[in-house]
């Protein structure tokens, strides 16, 4: 299945809810809303012409304009075909809806998203920082990041 | 310096409340019974590394199981996206997984390659799929001998270890490194092989292949070793695919995924070979000697992709024509999974048109593969434990990142 | 034992020092920490395992840091980690040795200028005794780490404080 014809099958469900897609490059993608994702990824999951059962990559993402983002990369192992979703949110509401309901490996993939961007996932079960220790300051994978000088009396910069 | 208020005795910062309970003995008295959370590492001989492992236990028996990682987190995004150029990321590829660095270089390079739209010369894909798979076997020689040793057998880690030496000979002679390469290049390599490789490199195949049945012997179908393995933290095939799990783990738990063949990179299209899966053989499908015997048959799968690639090694250039300074197209982005050592390895690279990198992601199959612990481990004793983690064979460099 | 049949054949009584005496005993039974963080670990293993066989220098790996001579920090040391890492260390029982192995556990390597989460240095928080070069170094480089440390320990007195 093309990501053509998975964005016409979304387009009739969710329709209001898919809001960009992109089918000219290398990897198409389609970008949805951020507090419908847990909805249209189950419905990926479960369908029988998607079973977009294994989700490869989730990454979160600072565009250094204010916007931050997670891009979900998903494989059928079934039909061995893949899409790529994207969702937004700015910098005053980093609320994104949470997919480990759907998958369990986006729990700790969320997890380290939350711990180096600071994009809060909602309904996660267990949202801690993953990486950094837990009384770290800022998150460290933002563009705007300063590193803090000390830590518990261990100097942090070189 | 170091605060004084770090080196207290660690609280556990899980909010999970103790299960009390009372039992009546033989005698018929009444005692009260309690759970107790042990703390398992980062300093523990069998975590293969700084893994720290949070265990509920019920008597013998483990109730839940918390990882803490981030023990080792070493910042590889942010290098990344402070390099002045892509070619600088490929050393610190090299350090994410470093039981296995031709395989991580070699899917940064591919990432790269693919975002730029280059080809490369067919002796260059040969080459790499030899090291490649060289690389694999010196990064499940270690697995194996290192699990060897979990399950309190010392001897096949003395035996993998002078093999996986004889690799590394190999690499060593070809570009002078032991542990971390920085051989696979963007565009191509950074040596051609040296005259006697082949040679070589075709007596190591011819060496390793009775070696592999004497360890089998010696670990695989030991019984001791079957007895502690089989039946063991059992991963059923649904929730592998539900975590994600990838590599051995996956085709230990019977599913047939294998990126070189699923989705298709390099040569390995033209070649013979076939994915390994568990069968259940000892135990139950998806057990930690599945897991184990998966990288055992891999290995020989691996000796007879390199024996054809040396075969059909053709002359040509390894450095393909690039630009001095490699600038992808603004707004470029590209998603490229390789099967590494331990399973899918993706880079997700975006540039933003400059020289050096706006952000990659590099999804690490030992990350994901750890996640799922918490499943497998419910319910199992704690000696078991050791042996669970051992099968997963994370590396905490990539655990971390 | 060769070496000592051969030379007191005729009886067994020589003169040496206490100092000597003690010391010889030390440097030739090094235990070792069996602790590994990142990328050397793998080359540590590869030391003690057949080709390198650390263990004819008297380096026996032991779990716990109560019976260990010897630590070799073996690679990246983390934030989070260099308070276990001193912890650890002030388990270990005196006289105690540090071998920095690696460009990392030295001065933070390749991880020096942005590595947020690195420690520049595990000289930061305990001291070090011998460091040793390489990303990673050799196991060669190891063994040599480890004649140095017996050097250090040969001069050593017990009346005179470590310094």
């Amino acid at each position: 299945m093309t990501a053509q014809d998975i964005f016409d099958i979304l387009k009739v469900k969710f329709s209001d809810a898919l809001t960009e897609k992109k089918f000219d490059t290398v990897q198409p993608w389609v970008r949805i809303a951020p507090n419908k994702t847990k909805e249209i990824c189950f419905f990926l999951r479960d369908d029988s012409a998607m079973q977009f059962d294994y989700l490869s990559c989730l990454s979160g993402m600072d565009y250094n304009n204010g916007t931050f983002g997670v891009v979900y990369h998903l494989t059928s192992i079934v039909h061995k075909h893949k899409i790529v979703l994207k969702t937004f949110c700015t910098k005053d509401n980093m609320h994104i809806q949470s997919v480990s309901a759907v998958w369990g490996t986006a729990n700790w993939h969320e997890r380290e998203a939350f711990d180096l961007y600071g994009i809060i996932f909602d309904e996660h079960p267990d949202l801690r920082r993953l990486l950094m220790p837990d009384d770290w300051e800022g998150h460290p994978l933002r563009k705007d990041y300063k590193v803090q000088e000390f830590y518990h009396g261990m100097k942090v910069p070189s | 310096m170091i605060d004084q208020t770090m080196l207290q005795p660690p609280t556990l910062p899980t909010n999970y409340t103790v299960k009390q309970g009372h039992i009546k003995t033989s005698t018929g008295k009444t005692i009260r019974t309690e759970e107790m959370i042990i703390n398992m590492g980062p300093q523990h001989p069998s975590t293969h590394g700084v893994l720290r492992l949070e265990i509920v236990v019920d008597g013998e028996i483990i109730v839940d199981c918390i990882p803490h990682i981030g023990y080792l987190h070493r910042c590889f995004e942010k290098h990344c996206e402070h390099m002045t150029n892509y070619q600088m990321v490929i050393p610190y590829a090299d350090r994410m997984d470093y039981c296995s660095a031709m395989t991580n270089e070699w899917a940064f390079a591919l990432a790269a390659e693919r975002l730029l739209k280059i080809e490369v010369p067919e002796r260059v894909e040969y080459i790499r799929v030899i090291m490649a798979e060289l690389q694999r076997i010196a990064s499940h020689l270690i697995a194996v001998g290192t699990y060897g040793i979990d399950s309190g057998a010392f001897t096949p880690f003395l035996y993998t270890f002078i093999d996986r030496e004889k690799i590394l000979d190999l690499f060593e002679m070809t570009c002078g490194a032991r542990l971390l390469y920085n051989y696979i290049w963007i565009g191509g390599l950074s040596h051609d092989l040296p005259p006697k490789f082949i040679e070589q490199a075709k007596d190591f195949v011819e060496y390793f292949r009775p070696r592999l049945k004497m360890l089998n012997d010696l670990l695989s179908y030991n019984e001791i070793f079957v007895k502690r393995t089989a039946n063991v933290g059992v991963l059923p095939k649904d929730v592998a695919i539900n975590y994600a799990v990838s590599g051995p783990q996956l085709r230990g738990s019977g599913v047939n995924w294998d990126l070189r063949r699923d989705d298709p990179y390099s040569i390995y299209h033209k070649l013979e070979w076939e994915p390994q899966v568990g069968k259940g053989e000892m135990g139950t499908v998806g057990d930690c000697w599945d897991r184990h015997i998966v990288r055992m048959h891999e290995m020989e799968q691996c000796l007879n992709i390199i024996e054809q690639a040396l075969a059909g090694l053709p002359e040509g250039n390894v450095k393909a024509a690039i630009p001095k300074r490699i600038r992808p197209e603004k707004d470029a982005e590209i998603y490229v999974r390789t099967e590494s050592s331990r399973g899918e390895l993706g880079f997700y690279i975006v540039s933003d048109g400059t020289a050096s990198p706006f952000r990659v992601k590099a999804r690490g199959p030992a990350f994901v593969n750890l996640s799922v612990l918490p499943e497998i481990a419910k319910g199992a004793m704690i000696a078991d434990l050791v042996l669970i983690a051992g099968s997963i064979d994370i590396v905490l460099g990539e655990v971390d990142r | 034992m060769g070496l000592l049949d051969q030379r007191f054949e005729n009886g067994n009584v020589f003169i040496t020092s206490l100092d000597g005496l003690l010391n010889w005993a030390r440097l030739s039974s090094l235990w070792q920490m069996q602790f590994g963080l990142a990328c050397c670990a793998i080359e540590m293993m590869a030391a003690s395992a057949s080709n390198f066989d650390i263990m004819r220098f008297g380096v026996i790996p032991r779990a716990t840091p109560r019976q260990v001579d010897v630590m070799f920090v073996a690679g990246t040391v983390t934030i989070k980690m260099a308070s276990r890492i001193k912890r650890l260390y002030d388990q270990m029982s005196e006289p105690r040795y540090v071998i920095s192995m690696g460009s990392c556990a030295t001065c933070g390597g390749p991880y020096w200028e942005h590595g947020y989460h690195v420690l520049k240095g595990v000289d930061r928080v305990i001291p070090v005794d011998v460091y040793i070069p390489g990303c990673p170094p050799r196991p060669e480089a190891l063994l040599e780490g480890i004649m140095k440390l017996q050097e250090k320990v040969r001069k050593e007195s017990i009346v005179k404080k470590r310094a």
